[in-house]
């Protein structure tokens, strides 16, 4: 079994070594105003998105503001 | 007459604050911000799609309005504390409209968590603008932990069922040591006024526009009522009688 981790709830193959590849892969740079990341539970500020490996079982939150009342 | 209302040191030109969600599309939700004159709005906070990044809410308000993020949808407070940091680093605003319920159909504040989660986001430096019940006790204890504002509810969210205990909310008014921002349950103009003539420093509202028939003249109906709800409220309005007293002269009638 290949290593996974969850993304958003749902689980995928952990491919991209650290945080700033797997948020590459999708579009979004550090820096992109309105997007956060939350690596297992706690908040992952943008800068430290580079360095941050990614690990099997490890849990990322990506948000960003829609609509709301 | 200066009467601007200020929250946390924070000046606001309107006592209206609006939400974003739920407009026939994204131009109309624009044109029902300029003419409500708010300088605040809300948002929510949701996973990011995965298949393709689109145009973010936060360009196209730009700099119309201050945004006011929410944790809609939160059931506890360890939800909401996540999600109110993350609506810190996504959008560098430390004002949170905290929303912790207890029931997904009636969305209803679960005081125990609202309360727990209040106290958490105050000692992580944010101005916390709790939705909560219409109690004087839950507000008072809401304010006691810092909650730079109380929100209570008129009805529930989107219901448009107006203020269904305005006893409650006056009371509220009249013993809350910040200000008091009337949120949910507003459905129309006279509930936007009897809100501000109870006491209340603003009202939050979102359905009533998004979902009225013309949003933008809704809107602009809700800045109306706003501001006279709250002139009448400065105003103080005449005491209630329980009979009828004549206004015009009762000496000089004809035929007497």
């Amino acid at each position: 079994m290949s290593a996974c981790i969850r993304v958003n709830g749902r689980e995928e193959d952990l491919a991209a070594p650290t945080v700033a590849a797997l948020l590459a892969g999708r579009g979004i740079v550090a820096g992109t105003r309105g997007v956060a990341v939350a690596l297992n539970g706690a908040v992952l500020p943008s800068r430290r998105w580079d360095e941050t490996p990614l690990s099997a079982g490890d849990a990322l939150e990506i948000i960003r503001p829609v609509q709301g009342g | 007459m200066n009467d601007t209302l200020t929250i946390a040191g924070r000046e606001f030109r309107s006592r209206l604050f609006l939400g974003t969600a739920g407009y026939p599309n994204q131009q109309v939700m624009l044109d029902a911000l300029e003419a409500s004159g708010s300088d605040l709005v809300t948002l929510a906070i949701r996973r990011i799609s995965l298949d393709g990044y689109s145009e973010s809410l936060v360009d196209v308000i730009g700099d119309r309005a201050g945004l006011l993020p929410n944790t809609a949808g939160c059931l506890t407070a360890k939800e909401a504390v996540l999600t109110a940091q993350l609506a810190r680093e996504a959008l560098g605003v430390d004002w949170i409209k905290l929303e912790v319920i207890g029931d997904r159909e009636l969305l209803y504040p679960d005081v125990e968590e609202l309360l727990r989660a209040t106290e958490e986001l105050v000692a992580d430096g944010f101005t916390v603008l709790p939705y909560c019940n219409d109690d004087p006790v839950t507000c008072r204890k809401l304010a006691d932990l810092g909650a730079a504002a109380v929100m209570p509810l008129g009805a529930f969210i989107g219901s448009g069922l107006g203020i269904r205990n305005p006893h409650a909310i006056e009371t509220i008014c009249a013993r809350s040591p910040v200000p008091v921002v009337l949120d949910a349950g507003i459905g129309t103009a006279s509930d936007a006024a009897l809100a501000m003539e109870l006491g209340c420093a603003a009202v939050l509202l979102n359905t009533a526009v998004s979902k009225a028939r013309d949003p933008v003249r809704m809107a602009a109906a809700m800045r109306d009522a706003v501001a006279a709800g709250r002139a009448a409220r400065l105003a103080g309005r005449m005491p209630k009688r329980g009979f009828a007293e004549a206004s015009s002269p009762q000496l000089g009638l004809i035929g007497t």
